[in-house]
């Protein structure tokens, strides 16, 4: 354990630093991200992880798939290097089965940890990266129920099929 | 104390009510009411927070070893703490005792990556826009993207903090969500010598980051004293666990209280008895509980629990920088707890660079990289997990049956553990500056702002698509809705 510290914040006594260096960094990402956030367990909040993990299954080169319980600030640095990005979540408001729309940056007020909008994501990409984000999409798939526990609507799991077809196009542009 | 306010008679002649749902940048939904009379002084003040439903029912009857899993889906914020305190818990279902080294070790490192990048997270990205702009001013500025525009190397920061703390959750539970790496009994991967180096490439740098941090709060402390010693005060026992040498340990230990004087009201307690030194109160108004020491009662038994409880209740913390940051911060108190709502980010702070340079320090350690990786003994019924969740205590108690299913499974989250302190927070910054005030939007904001300063983690909900509107009601002493304003 170090033990003794420098004013400057060098390490005196205990550890030697590795050269500099980020390997936050260093991972060359694929052109397509697909990004899907949701609670498993809180019925159809689970669409985005569903779609999420029906894209991963279908092994397409040049593709990444992510997933996280909730839209986080961090995640603009998932945009990083990309040619496009599918944002994909459950939507209370969207008309069944699903609506696609394009994201621009946009400030907004509604911040919370617990939902930061794709818009604010890739607004904070611009200010924190001094470029314009890739090209960005929503696609969010109607949902009914939220409860802890439940399980995914049959409404919801059509509305999700619906949406897995469609995107075979989507994906297949490269 | 304000339980005056608390049994406040309902709405009735002369008074209106302001509620406020949900809180803003509170994690998940809350809602506050003020009610007010003719005069638009603070009658009655109560924060409901309606998350905490059905987790125990979500639980039981589940095979003890799913627990560890499911549980992460209680709270899409940190749900690591979830994830450890409930491997804990059934350790002692399965008869380890006592972990392997590598077992402790991968755990702690989770641990504090999660801890790492929740304070990250919470400073930098919710707390720092009310702090470096001002609680009154423009709200369509008071955001992480006003912070961004205005301050980018701080917002950076904060975002690069945050990804490193989950890198380190990747690689110790196995995924960056829905981790499998702690399990009953220890861990099911450790560490390769690459995947440490790759980490410690970056965790110098955490670390002097998490020092800057830790100065701008410092200086925003020195610059107002007035408003940083004093904004929601609330003067309340506290608690947390201590290491059995009374050193910070934010995975595990022992319990220890103290007075808001500062004075140990009970020290080395073995949380495995933790229902009979508290009990959790029922109110008829919120799905919360309000726990509080059995012995005190209700009414002068409420603690608090989090950061500037944790950081107060230590007799030291085991890494350099955060215990020189820690002598500041008592030295700056004057022999005497901080009680300041604002007091908890800089409490919060040290953590984070506690959390910084333990990383650093478990990644120097070979354990890590351990082949030992599961302990086992004689079969338990019933095991507590306690964890020092980014936000406070957190309890996890299951019993398990002879078939493997739970059948009894009691949580206490931090925020619950919080919830009397939130209340009295809220209701000391109502009387303050709402009393015969018109209602701004930066008035409303100080409301918010002390609860933000508890990082109450309200996650629990969905939060789909167009489920997360700031609504505003107004409501006359009738019960006549006067106003209601959308804010999605």
């Amino acid at each position: 354990m170090s033990t003794v510290a420098g004013e400057d914040g060098a390490p005196v006594q205990g550890h030697e630093a590795p050269a500099p260096g980020s390997g936050l960094e260093a991972v060359v990402p694929a052109p397509v991200l697909v990004f899907g956030w949701g609670n498993p367990s809180r019925g159809d909040d689970a669409l985005g992880p569903l779609f999420v993990d029906a894209v991963e299954a279908m092994r397409l080169p040049g593709v990444e798939c992510l997933t996280d319980f909730q839209l986080q600030v961090e995640h603009a640095l998932d945009l990083r290097g990309r040619a496009r990005v599918l944002f994909v979540d459950a939507s209370a408001d969207a008309a069944a089965p699903f609506t696609f729309e394009r994201l621009e940056p946009a400030r907004d007020a509604s911040f919370t940890t617990h939902a930061v909008s794709p818009q604010a994501i890739l607004q904070v990409y611009c200010e924190v990266e001094g470029e314009l984000p890739p090209s960005c999409w929503l696609l969010a798939i109607r949902g009914e129920g939220w409860e802890l526990g439940a399980p995914t609507s049959a409404t919801a799991r059509e509305n999700l099929r619906a949406a897995i077809a469609w995107s075979q196009t989507w994906l297949a542009q490269g | 104390m304000n339980f005056e306010l608390e049994t406040a008679s309902v709405p009735g002649e002369n008074l209106r009510r302001v509620a406020i749902d949900p809180v803003s940048r509170v994690e998940g939904h809350g809602k506050v009411t003020i009610l007010l009379d003719e005069d638009n002084k603070v009658h009655q003040v109560r924060l409901h927070i309606v998350e905490f439903r059905g987790f125990e029912r979500f639980i039981q009857g589940r095979p003890y070893w799913e627990v560890p899993v499911m549980v992460q889906r209680l709270c899409g914020i940190c749900p690591v703490s979830h994830h450890l305190a409930a491997s804990k818990a059934l350790d002692l279902i399965v008869g380890a005792s006592k972990v392997t080294p590598t077992a402790d070790k991968m755990r702690r490192l989770m641990h504090y990556g999660q801890i790492l990048q929740s304070h990250a997270l919470h400073f930098f990205h919710l707390s720092s826009p009310d702090l470096l702009f001002g609680f009154g001013s423009e709200v369509g500025r008071r955001n992480i993207v006003g912070v961004a525009q205005q301050y980018p190397d701080i917002a950076k920061k904060g975002i690069l903090l945050r990804k490193f703390g989950q890198e380190v959750i990747r690689l110790t539970a196995g995924k960056r969500v829905h981790g499998t790496g702690a399990v009953p009994g220890g861990v099911n991967r450790s560490l390769t010598a690459d995947e440490r180096k790759e980490l410690l490439k970056d965790a110098y740098q955490m670390i002097a980051w998490s020092r800057d941090a830790v100065r701008i709060i410092k200086e925003l402390h020195q610059q107002d004293p007035a408003l940083y010693d004093h904004f929601g005060t609330v003067r309340s026992s506290f608690m947390g666990l201590v290491a059995p040498d009374g050193s910070l340990d934010l995975y595990h230990g022992v319990l220890r209280a103290r007075d808001a004087d500062g004075r140990i009201l009970f020290d080395q307690v073995d949380y495995q008895t933790y229902d009979r030194l508290i009990t959790e109160e029922v109110k008829p108004w919120s799905y919360m509980k309000f726990p509080y020491f059995t012995a005190m009662g209700p009414e002068a038994g409420w603690y608090k629990v989090g950061p500037l409880a944790r950081v107060q209740n230590c007799d030291s913390i085991p890494t350099p920088f955060a215990e020189h940051e820690r002598r500041e911060l008592v030295a700056y108190a004057g022999g005497k707890p901080l009680h300041g709502s604002l007091a908890f980010h800089w409490a919060r702070m040290i953590e984070m660079l506690f959390a910084a340079e333990t990383i650093k320090d478990l990644l120097h350690d070979d354990d890590l990289s351990g082949t030992e990786l599961m302990a086992g003994g004689e079969r338990r019924r019933e095991g507590v997990g306690v964890i020092e969740a980014p936000r406070g205590t957190l309890f996890h108690h299951y019993q398990v049956g002879d078939d493997d299913l739970v059948t009894m499974a009691n949580l206490i989250v931090s925020t619950t553990n919080n919830n009397q302190a939130m209340n009295t927070a809220v209701r000391e910054v109502a009387k303050q500056y709402l009393d015969g005030q018109e209602i701004t939007e930066g008035l409303l904001n100080h409301i918010e702002v002390a609860i933000r300063a508890f990082d109450p983690c309200l996650s629990c909900a969905t939060h789909a698509l167009g489920k997360m509107p700031l609504e505003v009601t107004l409501v006359d002493a009738e019960g006549t809705e006067l106003d209601r304003k959308y804010k999605a």
